[in-house]
């Protein structure tokens, strides 16, 4: 998987509700079309960030994947901004 | 003559048309005005750290997806958004009430197992080896988010506390501002 981005972001060791709010604030600094990744270490990020892209009218989740960095499982979402 | 009835059909047919339309327009302005808007209100009567801890993540976490927020604290919920404690000038069941409540955020009970505070410890110490946000922390990142806080004025008032024993820069306001917020919003809670 080759998911291009312009920013990462890392939330790992963050918990709820801190990488979503962060992220907002992340893509915030981004100009439309510009995507953000996001690594996080929340499990429940993966259903947070969905939940987000689907209410929110500003984002686009353009994909979500999991990587394994130092034996810890990292969620890895890519978000785009639309306007 | 037969094609002048046919007209005045018509006229008459497009009359009620006319009459139709413009009653359907005010019923879908009316229906417009009552659509709810992207807004959660949460009322925070509960002053158990938990419960509180909940109600901040929501409150954060919906600022966060965009939705307007308001917070409506009011009888046990008020002691959150206290800074500190005054005794002189109240009377002895106001003074009974301030001493037997929290005197801020941070010495709010849990609502299981507080053990006179012990239990309200470990759970702050468990967050904090978890990297969970403090209470303190939640709220300072609702306000940086713009969440509407209100402290409820006669529950305020009831329990004896005063505006300035409350944290600066809140609302106050009663049951129609709540419901003024709450009938907009697609969800409310009470916590």
């Amino acid at each position: 998987m080759s998911q291009t981005f312009d920013q990462v972001f890392d939330a790992r060791g963050l918990n709820c509700p801190m990488p979503l709010v962060n992220a907002r604030k992340e893509i915030g600094k981004l100009e439309p079309g510009q995507i953000l990744k996001v690594m996080a270490t929340d499990r429940g990020s993966v259903a947070d960030f969905q939940g987000w892209a689907k209410i929110a009218k500003n984002v686009e989740l353009v994909a979500q994947e999991n990587e394994s960095i130092d034996g810890a499982t990292v969620y890895v979402h890519f978000i785009k901004r639309t306007v | 003559m037969s094609a002048q009835s046919t007209i005045a059909t018509e006229s008459a047919e497009l009359q009620t048309l006319r009459e139709k339309v413009r009653d359907l327009e005010t019923r879908l302005a009316q229906v417009e005005g009552r659509v709810a808007e992207d807004r959660v209100s949460i009322v925070v009567f509960s002053g158990d750290l938990d419960r509180v801890m909940a109600s901040f993540v929501i409150a954060t976490g919906a600022a966060a997806m965009g939705q307007q927020v308001s917070m409506f604290f009011t009888f046990w919920g008020l002691s959150v958004m206290k800074k500190d404690r005054q005794l002189a000038g109240k009377s002895l069941h106001q003074k009974m009430m301030t001493l037997m409540s929290p005197g801020s955020s941070r010495s709010l009970p849990v609502s299981k197992m507080n053990y006179f505070g012990v239990g309200a410890k470990m759970l702050r110490s468990m967050m904090k080896a978890k990297n969970v946000n403090s209470l303190e922390e939640m709220i300072a990142l609702a306000r940086e988010l713009n969440v509407r806080m209100i402290a409820c004025e006669m529950s305020r008032d009831v329990m004896g506390i005063r505006q300035t024993e409350l944290l600066d820069g809140l609302e106050c306001g009663g049951v129609a501002t709540f419901l003024a917020d709450s009938l907009k919003s697609r969800t409310s809670l009470f916590i």
